[in-house]
């Protein structure tokens, strides 16, 4: 027996004015499964992963999260958006609250949880993405790589069912990149479900079951990450590959 | 200057109600100002339409006009009265349109604040579940806030120099220039000292006003 998809996208289109952004998108991601979006700038990876926790709507089609097809607005929406993390490019952290209240804040507020429960839980997965020792500095005091692993802590609060990465990376000095990969890819072995929007090769082929090839708004191959790195099918794959293969 | 300080006690009387109408209006200027700009950027049309409305048309009208509607339109012609002691019926009334007034340029300065606030963080909340009410209370306006405090002090510098618009427009409080025009037209009082020393109450108001909101606002910046 196969077990139901935890994230299901059917048909999904979505338009920016005359812009077609994405243009019949079926995919869907099982449980525990870390799926990798890669492709040309502007092919519409971040508005994918935004659809998924509905910071932007969609024209037609069918988003459900386990089960359940995301409500339009209202508190629905917001309970269900508590399933769904999201790491974002550049971090979001709540200026002027401490690391432990950027990380204890949707807990204690959405989840009703009391603060000193919220609290131990904070200090926990502050200690996971090895930034404990930070807890009370405000964001600015941080430096990126700091800043993205509270994120992710705070992310993580929620318990969510999946969580959505858009280009967690991209943002941060070369030395830093590793320390954010390294705790994504001890979240992958520890089953989190994943969606992560990154060109970063090395995290796809050692945490990625799936790469997922979007370009110009159309998902245009599906492979696993070895297979889609030495053989892609595609021209528009083989030719996105060599460029940023060669710089 | 004697005559000025023979008649301290008026003067004092004078601003003590001066002070009562700007605390007053500058409590009710900032809810009002933070309700305008909760309804200016919610995501219900109307609301905004309204909060719209309001502000640009009572931002653009002169504060003389709007008291002297409070004043000789509601309080006077309509005969809606606040309180039964004449004195208290034209505080209050004035206090309304001080506030009706005021609460605009709250939610100007307000306004300008949000928009400060990098968008980023908002969907950040409204990702972590938070509702747009959650959102606007625990993210944005405590942010925009801290952003306007600078602002929010020369709206309110503002407001204790417009009190003495009341008495002009009819609405007889006897706040500081009520007093002073008053001390000029029994002629108890040389007419120069006496503006001199009424000027400088202002300025014993006003300028702890403007140290205290710059100090104010260094104090609580956002670091980003
Ligand atoms: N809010 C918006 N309004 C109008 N157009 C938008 C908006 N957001 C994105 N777009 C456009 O939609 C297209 C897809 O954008 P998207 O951000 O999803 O691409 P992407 O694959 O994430 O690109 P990148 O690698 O540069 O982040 C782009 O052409 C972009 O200019
Ligand atoms: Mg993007």
């Amino acid at each position: 027996m196969k077990a139901t998809p935890l994230v299901v996208l059917e048909n999904v289109d979505k338009h920016f004015g005359d812009l077609h952004v994405l243009r019949d998108i079926n995919l869907s991601v099982q449980r525990g499964e870390v799926v990798v979006v890669i492709g040309p700038s502007g092919s519409g990876k971040s508005t994918l992963c935004r659809t998924i926790n509905r910071l932007e709507t969609i024209d037609s089609g069918v988003i459900t999260i386990d089960g359940s097809p995301l409500p339009a607005e209202g508190r629905g929406l917001a309970r269900l958006r508590s399933d769904v993390g999201m790491v974002f490019q550049s971090f979001n952290l709540f200026a002027h609250k401490t690391v432990l209240q950027n990380v204890t804040l949707g807990p204690i507020k959405v989840l009703k949880k009391s603060k000193a429960e919220a609290e131990a839980r904070g200090m926990e997965l502050l200690e996971r993405v090895r930034i404990a020792n930070q807890a009370h500095k405000y964001p600015a005091q941080l430096s990126g790589g700091q800043q993205q692993r509270v994120a992710i802590a705070r992310a993580l609060a929620m318990n969510p069912k999946v969580i959505l990465f858009d280009e967690p990376t991209s943002a941060l000095d070369p030395e830093m990149v590793q320390e954010v990969l390294d705790v994504m890819t001890d979240l992958a072995k520890e089953g989190m479900t994943m969606v992560v929007v990154t060109h970063e090769m090395g995290f796809a082929r050692r945490a990625a079951n799936r790469v997922v090839f979007m370009a110009d708004g159309q998902i245009v191959e599906e492979n696993t990450p070895d297979e889609f790195f030495t053989n892609p099918r595609s021209e528009r794959a083989k030719d996105f590959l060599s460029k940023i293969l060669t710089h | 200057m004697e005559a000025f300080f023979s008649n301290i006690d008026k003067v004092v009387d004078g601003f003590s109600w001066t002070v009562r109408l700007t605390l007053l209006s500058a409590l009710f200027s900032f809810i009002l100002g933070v309700i305008l700009t909760a309804m200016r950027v919610s995501p219900v049309p109307l609301l905004r339409g309204i909060s719209t409305a309001y502000v640009e048309g009572i931002r653009n009208t002169p504060l003389t006009l709007v008291l002297l509607f409070c004043g000789l339109g509601l309080n006077s012609a309509l005969g809606l009265h606040l309180s039964d002691q004449v004195m208290w019926d034209v505080f209050w009334w004035a206090v309304i349109g001080l506030s009706a007034y005021t609460s605009c340029f709250v939610s100007e300065s307000l306004r300008a604040g949000i928009n400060t606030i990098p968008v980023g963080q908002v969907e950040a909340a409204r990702s972590l579940g938070l509702t747009f009410t959650q959102n606007l209370r625990l993210i944005v306006i405590p942010q925009a806030l801290r952003t306007v405090v600078g602002p929010l002090g020369s709206v309110l510098i503002a407001l204790t120099k417009n009190t003495t618009v009341a008495s002009v427009a009819g609405l007889g409080v006897q706040e500081a220039s009520r007093q002073m025009k008053l001390m000029f037209d029994q002629g108890i009082a040389p007419v120069l000292p006496t503006f001199f020393g009424f000027a400088v109450g202002f300025l014993i108001l006003t300028l702890p006003m403007g140290y205290l909101f710059g100090w104010l606002s260094k104090r609580v910046a956002v670091v980003r």
